[in-house]
């Protein structure tokens, strides 16, 4: 890697890398029991892309770990406590119903979208070249969690209202992703990262103009939102989400495949 | 430099044949050539004398098939006495379905997978959050039944058996299809 060239910071890429890898163990909850099969491929075949995602951003991140001293990607996924990981809020909270988990989805492929967007254009090549490859990605599953947002949002007198009360619930983890604290503020200034708070309006625009076309009701903007997760202050539900994910190497240190 | 590694080292246009025999494992009908996922082949000083280097890149993020590739391409490779390969991992770029070779796309399509549209690099991407042309309004692009050529079919899953398929189903012959979607 070129010396003059900004590295992104060691916890900038465990937010990315994080935010990846929950969500995609999310949708890998659905597997085999999706509502349909079609629905249940593609749920999965997101969570493929999410794994692969968080696979490059953990890879290097543990390059770049002065305190770990090089940890792998799998040391970064199954080794850690809940307080470590720095994914947003809003990938952690539990699938729910089918409605659930396909805003948390559309909420969340807007966001990241916009977000990779950024990135591509980053001071940091390596980031640059992940990003521009999982931009790709994740052009195809906001196209497809628009889609049935709108499908199910004018839809029948119960999807409408399920979807609406999805929304509702979701919408106060929202917030997080526009705040900004001294590490994006930091990664802002060196050229790899971006200013989250600069998203905001881009994604109201996006997810208004989608909720609308769904007839959903959208939340006011300006609701209070919860936040902490890109800190490490999770909810209680990332917990038995990782005591899950993490059995295998908790339970038999060091197993390999 | 013993002559025995002269004698080893083999054409980078030789070693792009061989892996041009090399089947993708998902879809076998097609080679890791024709899929576009060999960027370079080239010989590169090692430690031990010169090394053959070939580059790679995925064609998904989570693609299994990643792995499979490379030991496909060792594989392949050692059986023409290149026993020590280096194989590099390139993302930059990122792989796009208008890699595939005009013969891949007809092999695609003689195996029953309707072969991509070609796509502008990036285009989808960008375009992705910009509601007002969102892709959910545009137009589904016409796919050709790969078996009897008719124009009339209809989606009917966005993803396939793999990553890079959506499911179709053609309202001629009744049958369902692979599409090879535009990446």
């Amino acid at each position: 890697m070129d010396a003059a060239k900004p590295a992104a910071p060691f916890e900038y890429l465990l937010r990315l890398g994080d935010n990846a890898l929950v969500l995609s163990q999310r949708l890998s909850e659905w597997c085999g029991k999706g509502p349909a099969l079609e629905e249940d491929m593609a749920l999965t075949n997101v969570a493929l892309d999410l794994i692969g995602q968080a696979r490059l951003w953990l890879s290097y991140a543990g390059e770049l770990d002065s305190a770990g001293a090089g940890r792998s990607e799998d040391e970064l996924a199954f080794l850690r406590d809940a307080g470590e990981f720095r994914n947003l809020l809003l990938v952690e909270q539990p699938n729910g119903s089918y409605a659930d988990t396909l805003m948390r989805q559309f909420l969340f492929d807007a966001w990241h979208a916009l977000a990779l967007r950024e990135l591509a254009a980053s001071a940091d090549p390596r980031v640059a070249e992940i990003a521009a490859k999982a931009q790709k990605e994740v052009a195809y599953h906001l196209r497809r969690s628009s889609d049935l947002v709108v499908r199910l949002g004018d839809g029948t007198e119960k999807s409408r209202a399920m979807m609406q009360a999805a929304l509702e619930q979701l919408w106060p983890y929202t917030g997080e992703m526009f705040q900004g604290d001294a590490l994006d503020r930091d990664a802002a200034a060196s050229g790899a990262g971006f200013d989250p708070a600069g998203l905001r309006a881009p994604w109201l625009d996006y997810v208004g103009e989608v909720l609308a076309e769904a007839t959903l009701k959208q939340p006011p903007a300006e609701a209070w939102m919860h936040s902490g997760g890109k800190q490490g202050r999770h909810t209680e539900k990332l917990g038995f989400l990782l005591a899950e994910m993490q059995f295998l190497q908790r339970a038999y240190p060091g197993a390999r495949w | 430099m013993a002559a025995v590694e002269e004698q080893a080292r083999a054409e980078p246009a030789q070693v792009w044949d061989w892996l041009a025999q090399v089947p993708d494992p998902e879809i076998p009908a097609i080679s890791l050539v024709d899929l576009g996922i060999v960027r370079n082949v080239r010989w590169v000083a090692g430690a031990g004398g010169d090394e053959l280097e070939v580059t790679i890149t995925p064609t998904y993020s989570g693609c299994p098939a990643t792995e499979v590739i490379a030991a496909s391409i060792r594989e392949m490779l050692a059986a023409h006495g290149l026993g020590s390969v280096r194989l590099r991992q390139q993302l930059s770029p990122a792989w796009t379905t208008d890699w595939i070779s005009a013969a891949g796309r007809g092999k695609l399509a003689a195996y029953g997978i309707a072969p991509p549209h070609p796509c502008s690099a990036g285009a989808a991407a960008e375009q992705a959050v910009d509601a007002s042309r969102i892709l959910r309004r545009a137009a589904p692009r016409q796919v050709r039944c790969p078996r009897c050529d008719s124009a009339q079919t209809q989606l009917v899953s966005e993803f396939g058996s793999t990553p890079c398929k959506a499911l179709y189903r053609c309202q001629q012959c009744l049958e369902p299809f692979d599409y090879f979607k535009p990446h």
